[in-house]
């Protein structure tokens, strides 16, 4: 069957590939500002395309399990995309830090207690923290299968309040936002439904 | 090979923007493109002397949802927008309503370079060396009734040529409006070009409204509808979002705006690691300004 092949394709495929593909669009955000390829505004350039490369892996990142229901597994991927994602946002925060708001403390933190974009976007980056610093093998060894899964559910928030983040930030309302909301929302509502049909299996 | 010379280069402009009009009117547009266009404006002493943005910055970086929501879009999508021929309506309480040729309008008003700062509600900022008349000399032609208490604007609708007015992104048309004496100041002016050349479609073609120390969604672009009224006029952004963008939306770093911070803002241009600069009351014409919104809660009148 043609699943079949996929996976053994996949098997096949060595994570550092991931991590390769991963990072390739970060350099080329770094060669497009070294030509002057982002526009008049590179700083705002760079600061929208490593958060929505950041949203673009995390909504990577929830898209593996429900693969897996149709019977690809592509799960031995999920760490490098959930790292890769952690990275993107990473960078994103210090694009807006050191770039756009040239490091005026004060008036972040005044940004951190005011701006709802601003506190939903910095608690989605908080929760990914911990999520990062336990994907590794130990970590999943130390804190057990069973814990180490219901904090990596952390992601749904991360990637909900990354897809909300982006929409409240905008003006008006541009249809790419809501692409991302839309499709954080339906991969979570799938896993919703699909525990809820585990619970009450006469309704399945 | 020398430059073939034009006929702007020898013919005094009055006559060859009339000559344009029959041109035009002759079915001939096609001579009267922009490209022949080198408008000389006499310097102001309401420039300032700040070194302008690029005119790749300024016509590349734009906010004018007619055309798409991206920055980029309004320079890839406003070529097949029609200006030429163009006319103002110009009505309400006036003492000579009517429409107007765009010719007709700019009869008779001086254009001058006028040097302005220019900041955005999304807390970036350009210096644009706009060329333009100040509307009082608009308004004074046709005649404000004493009645009168506020202007209101109008963009052109066209969504077969506007693409983004396809999308009820925006209630449209654009609207946006003035109090009288904000729209009689001698820094409020009707644009027509900048950098010496006619005003590129991206940036309001080929007439609109700049007034420096507002937010720039108040500088509306391609007017074809002025109407003075005695009621404070609807404005678009008010319109979507009244707790966000109020009627006067002057720039001010002591009245914090719910999405933005106003405190301080990027000038574009300035380079990658270049920060911030703090907003200046007003945007820096304070001492022009000020006087207008005397006993006014700046918080309250935002």
């Amino acid at each position: 069957m043609k699943m079949d092949s996929l996976n053994r394709l996949a098997r096949r495929v060595p994570t550092w590939v991931v991590y390769i593909a991963g990072v390739l669009p970060f350099g080329w955000i770094v060669w497009l500002t070294l030509t002057n390829g982002l526009g008049a505004d590179p700083v705002k350039a760079i600061e929208l395309r490593l958060g929505e490369l950041g949203l673009q892996f995390l909504v990577g990142g929830l898209v593996i399990t429900p693969l897996r229901w149709f019977g690809l597994n592509l799960i031995k991927f999920r760490r490098a995309v959930g790292l890769i994602a952690f990275f993107y946002i990473a960078m994103h925060l210090s694009a807006w830090v050191v770039l756009d708001m040239g490091l005026r403390w004060a008036e972040m933190a005044n940004d951190l207690v005011k701006r709802w974009y601003i506190i939903i976007g910095m608690a989605g980056f908080a929760a990914m923290i911990p999520l990062a610093v336990t994907s590794n093998n130990a970590s999943v060894k130390r804190l057990g299968g069973k814990v180490w899964n219901k904090l990596h559910k952390l992601t749904y928030f991360a990637a909900l309040a990354g897809a909300v983040h982006y929409v409240v930030l905008v003006k008006a309302w541009p249809v790419e936002p809501l692409l991302y909301l839309g499709a954080v929302v339906l991969l979570l509502a799938a896993r919703a439904w699909k525990a809820r049909a585990r619970l009450l299996p006469a309704f399945a | 090979m020398p430059k073939q010379p034009t006929w702007s280069d020898v013919t005094p402009k009055p006559l060859w923007l009339n000559r344009r009009q029959m041109i035009a009117a002759a079915g001939a547009a096609a001579f009267a493109s922009p490209a022949l266009a080198k408008i000389d404006a006499a310097k102001s002493p309401l420039s300032i002397s700040d070194e302008p943005n690029t005119l790749e910055e300024i016509t590349t970086y734009n906010n004018f949802y007619e055309f798409g929501t991206g920055k980029e879009d309004p320079a890839a999508n406003a070529g097949a927008l029609t200006t030429d021929p163009w006319s103002i309506e110009i009505g309400g309480m006036v003492d000579k309503p009517g429409t107007y040729d765009l010719a007709d309008v700019l009869k008779g008003q001086p254009l001058e370079e006028r040097i302005y700062r220019f900041r955005c509600v999304e807390a970036w900022s350009m210096v644009v060396p706009w060329i333009g008349f100040q509307l009082s000399g608009l308004l004074n032609r046709v005649g404000v009734q004493p009645s009168a208490k506020y202007v209101a604007f109008e963009t052109l609708v066209r969504p077969e040529e506007m693409p983004g007015q396809n999308s009820p992104i925006l209630e449209w048309p654009y609207r946006e409006g003035l109090r009288l004496d904000e729209a009689m100041h001698p820094l409020t002016i009707m644009a027509t070009g900048l950098y010496g050349e006619d005003m590129p479609k991206q940036n309001g073609a080929p007439i609109r409204l700049v007034v420096p120390w507002k937010y720039g969604f108040k500088s509306i672009k391609s007017v074809v509808k002025i109407s003075l009224t005695d009621r404070m006029p609807q404005t678009t952004w008010n319109m979507l979002q009244p707790s966000e963008y109020g009627f006067y939306s002057n720039v001010n770093p002591t009245v914090d705006h719910p999405r933005w911070p106003q405190a301080s803002e990027r000038r574009v241009g300035a380079g990658l690691f270049a920060g911030r600069q703090d907003t200046l009351m007003f945007n820096g014409y304070e001492d022009q300004v000020a006087s207008l919104y005397a006993g006014q809660d700046l918080s309250k009148d935002f």
